[in-house]
């Protein structure tokens, strides 16, 4: 019931919403959970186990009993809670598991299972027979499990992710992070003040006492005037990492109608030289017998209600509290107007001194009312009472939220004067908790240490800061008997979002789950989307008490991060779809996909697969075309996806020796060479080509794959064993555009395109020339077997060339080729790529054992003629040859004819196949068992994938042209 | 986590390429026993304290770096050039 003159909500703006499908009204500023009280909505959920009927317990994020879908265009948000869901208008939110009804909700019949649903009720009740495990057991269990639903499809919503720095971060904006942020600021510093609430102010925002909103808006005008302040509202710090690293989520969108471009959330990565907890308390609940009705709720909860959102939770009023604080919510209660039955203090000593009634040694041990409170009962100082009221308001004292200062592992102490656990210093490196967090509970504690942790950070930083004088504000003793739980013969509830009920704990402990931890996990305590806020302190002193050991050695459950929930669209922002890894295009690309090429990823590079001709309806039938164009005319690739790394310095010959296997000092100027390298432990690392430019001047090239690898290696190399070396080199891969120009007609194209003729130049040589006035650089070098060049432009010539190149060739009956028939004329050619050098392989697998110089040291050398990197027990690299025409794949395994198809008798594996128009047949390239004694042998290739058993010739891997004549002509 | 570069300065750990121990650092001589190079390639410690390891600032400057940190504490105690080492000649 909304009330006159209270709150913080804008009464002129009204808002409409709709809570399963009924429309109703609150007003910009109101959460869901203020708005449907307004409305006198009691009943939002159905708890998760017995499908209890549940109202609203809290005020924050917290909630673990009014947890609702929001339904948002296309998306559906489970478990939002709707104490921190604000409203706007076209909120439409639908209450969870509830079946058919929330009123009428068949899975309710579980309450009356209650009994046999206690601990460990999956694990006694599953067990046998073990054959319903998979087929009955477990679809019936995740039909029951669950509490919210999502639309099972693609999130298609925007997130963010944003990445902050900052001197000093305050986590949380009650009386001791407004404190800390404006003493930072003052002195200068770079100060970040991050709230969960969309509202600062903490529980500065939920009290009517003598520092209220003069001072909050005062000293938010002053850090908003601020340049070196960042206010960061609806931002929930939720973890915290190594070297002052935090991660903080902000809802940007939830709280708005979606609108195109608009994230729902930012998912943020602060950084921060020190840091303040300030994240206050939470009031923590009684437990006692049907503890869970819908008007139940925490005292501080009715009190941010009532000034926070002009909100009373209920007529008829009763407070149930341990602790003289709590009465500060019948207090303002009352001046407002509401009527207070009684105050129940379970304290013999406490004062009885109030507006009304007031019991001492009291004890709430039954409630009434199916859909909403009606009625309590217990005893007190003057025997048994039976109270009619609508909203019992429950305070079992207050826990610091210590979560983030234990997201390092470090455990928090617990203090016996307030019965609650602390932090210290060190759980986080640069962090310190002040105020409620720390257990400083009265606003003038939390404004001191506010100002005193800022003190401390800003030394700790190097900088200078004075304390501001602080405001007067309450500083009220925090008197307290703790009270866990009153004895009864029913159900008391502790964790009320999964259901956890005192008899649970102690069955657990009475079954010899005595450990904090083994109990949580028997009774699924703590492990609700609320992560045991509202429950495990008060769960580890049952178990305490039930074990005879006092709370301090029973000890806290492992607090982790996140501290609320985070949604993985959230973490994952911008890496959905095309934004999951960068994408790198060829300077060919437009011309590419103009001529309808399917274009492939190869590494993050995007390669044209092939270029089909009208008529042309498979990816075979371009490729066969294209391959025998290339054999037969001239064809036009784009290698410029191949590293290049260029090397400059006198000693790079001598650096090229050492991370090569092969020499390079003794290659001529103006010569290329082809290289094989290692990794230390002897395996291949890549291969690839080196050209001379120069005398102290080489450019390297290496696959695609590798290249950043290969630079990392050279890096490694130079840094770690030849820093004082006269050697540099830089990837300039992206600099230069290169283009494969191969076949009979490969020098007739250039010619036509070149400023000069290339008459002569032979196989493996480079030289400068020029394509109308532009620099470029020809290689002679093939990777399909023909007559072979690639000319490289600087990368804004790219494209033209191409164009023209294309061009050229088609007047030639040539063309380009794509990666397919690149692929098959490597593989009729027995050249290697990393579907080959895949790590396992070594210099004598691929027969290059001799490439491995004995005249000088080089990177792997050493290791790869360790014992068993060599020999007839190795797999070597050959061709296999179907007998018959088969198709065979990768993949697939090699068997001894004769020999059983099994692991033991494993002979090799085959690594890249093709149809080889050329030879009109299926070709393969494998690793064998001594394989280069074994050719012209028969093997069974066995494919289990594919189902195929097909009998192959062992023959050399180079099938075409084995004397190289086309490749030198 | 963050590593300070002392080229860079500090930045996200996920500019860096994280390699392995600070053993690949001591590279056998031509000659060696085999055993000084299984030492070298396989052989690690795992230490719960302080350890030396390798990593790379790969989306930075290039550096290798060498960097002592704590695997228990995860404090990162001391960053350093590989290039700049005494005694790093091949």
């Amino acid at each position: 019931m909304r009330i006159a003159a209270k709150g913080l909500i804008d009464r002129t703006k009204p808002v409409t919403f709709t809570f399963d499908g009924k429309s109703y009204s609150g007003f910009r500023g109101d959460t869901l959970a203020s708005a449907l009280m307004a409305n006198g909505v009691r009943l939002v959920g159905r708890s998760f186990k017995y499908h209890r009927p549940r109202g609203i317990l809290t005020a924050g994020p917290e909630e673990p009993n009014a947890m609702v879908e929001v339904l948002d265009g296309a998306s559906q948000s489970p478990n939002t809670r709707a104490t921190v869901q604000e409203i706007y208008d076209g909120l439409a939110a639908q209450s969870q598991n509830r079946w058919p009804s929330l009123r009428y909700d068949l899975l309710s019949v579980n309450d009356l299972a209650a009994p046999f649903l206690s601990a460990g009720f999956y694990y006694k009740t599953f067990m046998w027979p073990r054959a319903f495990w998979e087929g009955i057991y477990e679809p019936l269990i995740r039909r029951a499990a669950g509490l919210g639903r999502l639309k099972p499809q693609n999130e298609t919503a925007s997130y963010e992710k944003a990445f902050a720095f900052c001197d000093l971060l305050v986590i949380g904006s009650g009386p001791a992070g407004l404190m800390a942020a404006l003493t930072a600021a003052r002195a200068g510093a770079d100060v970040i003040l991050a709230e969960q609430d969309s509202v600062m102010g903490g529980r500065l925002l939920s009290d009517d006492g003598t520092l209220g909103m003069p001072w909050v808006d005062a000293t938010l005008a002053e850090l908003r005037a601020l340049p070196n302040v960042r206010l960061m509202a609806r931002t929930t710090v939720v973890g915290a990492y190594d070297q002052g690293t935090y991660a903080a989520l902000e809802r940007v969108g939830l709280h708005l109608p979606a609108a195109p471009h608009l994230p729902r959330e930012c998912f943020w990565r602060i950084v921060a030289g020190q840091s303040i907890l300030a994240t206050g308390a939470l009031e923590r609940p009684i437990a006692f017998d049907n503890n869970d009705r819908p008007g139940i709720m925490l005292a501080s909860a009715a009190l941010t209600y009532l000034n926070r959102f002009g909100v009373v939770p209920g007529q008829k009023v009763t407070l149930f509290a341990n602790n003289d604080h709590a009465r500060q919510a019948v207090r303002q209660l009352m001046a407002a107007g509401v009527q207070v039955a009684a105050i129940l203090d379970s304290r013999a000593d406490a004062s009885t001194v109030e507006d009304c009634p007031v019991y001492l040694s009291a004890a709430v041990t039954d409630t009434q009312g199916r859909h909403g409170l009606t009625e309590i009962s217990g005893t007190h100082a003057d025997g048994a009472f039976k109270i009619d009221t609508d909203c019992l308001l429950m305070s079992g004292g207050w826990n610091p939220l210590v979560n983030i200062a234990c997201h390092q592992n470090a455990r928090p102490i617990w203090r016996e004067d307030i019965a609650a656990f602390v932090p210290h210093s060190g759980m986080v490196p640069g962090l310190t908790a002040a105020g409620a967090a720390n257990g400083a509970f009265s606003t003038h504690a939390a404004l001191r240490e506010g100002a005193d942790a800022a003190v401390a950070a800003l030394t700790d930083l190097g900088r200078t800061a004075t304390a501001p004088d602080l405001p007067q504000a309450e500083d009220a003793p925090y008197r307290l008997q703790p009270l866990w739980a009153v004895p009864g013969k029913g159900r008391a509830w502790l964790d009320f979002a999964n259901d956890v009920t005192v008899k649970d704990v102690k069955l657990a402990a009475q079954e010899g789950y005595t450990s904090v931890e083994h109990m949580k996990r028997y009774t699924t305590q703590g492990m609700a989307p609320d992560q045991g806020k509202n429950s495990n302190v008060s769960a580890l002193a049952v178990l305490a008490d039930a074990t005879g050991r006092g709370i301090a050695e029973t000890g806290t459950t492992t607090f982790r991060a996140p501290f609320t929930p985070v949604s993985i669209g959230a973490m994952g922002a911008g890496g959905q779809g095309a934004g999951f890894a960068p994408q790198r295009y060829m300077t060919s690309d437009q011309a590419s996909r103009d001529r309808g090429a399917p274009m492939i990823e190869a590494g993050l590079w995007y390669r044209p697969s092939y270029f089909p001709k009208p008529g042309e309806t498979t990816w075979r039938q371009s490729c066969d075309r294209e391959v025998l164009m290339v054999r037969s005319a001239v064809g036009v690739a784009d290698v410029s996806t191949l590293g290049k790394i260029d090397i400059q310095g006198p000693d790079a010959a001598r650096f090229l020796d050492f991370v090569y296997t092969n020499t390079f000092s003794t290659l001529p100027v103006g010569r290329v060479r082809y290289g094989l390298m290692l990794r230390e432990d002897g395996f291949v690392l890549d291969d690839g080509t080196t050209a001379r430019l120069g005398d102290t001047h080489y450019l390297m090239t290496t696959t695609t794959a590798a290249a950043g690898q290969v630079m990392r290696h050279l890096d490694f190399v130079h840094q770690a064993y030849c820093a004082d070396w006269q050697v540099r080199f830089i990837s300039v891969t992206e600099s230069w555009a290169q283009f494969a120009v191969a076949g009979p007609m490969a020098k007739m194209l250039l010619n036509a395109l070149l400023d000069q003729r290339i008459d002569d130049f032979p196989f493996m040589t480079y030289g400068e020339v020029s394509v109308e006035g532009v620099k470029a650089r020809l290689f002679r070098i093939s990777f399909s077997g023909e007559e072979g060049y690639e000319i490289a432009v600087p990368t804004a010539y790219g494209e033209a060339l191409f164009r023209d190149l294309l061009a050229k060739a088609e007047t030639l009956g040539g063309g380009a080729y794509g990666m397919e028939a690149l692929n098959v004329m490597r593989i009729e050619k027995g050249f290697i790529t990393h579907a080959e050098i895949h790590g396992r392989i070594t210099a004598f697998d691929i027969g290059m054992a001799k490439m491995v110089a004995s005249k000088k040291d080089c990177i792997g050398k050493a290791a790869s003629q360790r014992p068993g990197l060599m020999g007839p027990d190795r797999e070597q690299l050959v061709g296999l040859r179907p007998v018959t025409k088969t198709e065979i794949g990768a993949g697939a395994h090699l068997f001894n004819l004769g020999d059983k198809v099994e692991r033991v008798n494993d002979q090799g594996y085959v690594t890249s196949v093709c149809w080889s128009p050329t030879m009109e047949s299926y070709l393969g390239l494998a690793f064998l068992k001594d394989g280069r004694a074994r050719h012209g042998q028969r093997v069974r290739l066995v494919d289990h994938m594919r189902k195929t058993d097909v009998l192959c010739e062992v023959t050399d891997p180079v099938f075409l042209d084995p004397e190289g004549a086309k490749l030198r002509a | 986590m963050r590593l300070t570069c002392p080229l860079c300065g500090t930045r996200d750990r996920r500019e860096f390429y994280y390699s392995g121990s600070e053993d690949y650092l001591n590279r056998p001589a031509e000659g060696a026993p085999i055993e000084a190079w299984d030492d070298m390639l396989h052989l690690r410690t795992n230490p719960a304290g302080v350890t030396k390891d390798l990593w790379y600032h790969e989306t930075g400057c290039g550096s290798w770096l060498l960097v002592t940190r704590n695997t228990v504490t995860h404090a990162v105690l001391a960053t350093e050039l590989v290039a700049a080492r005494k005694g790093g000649a091949a």
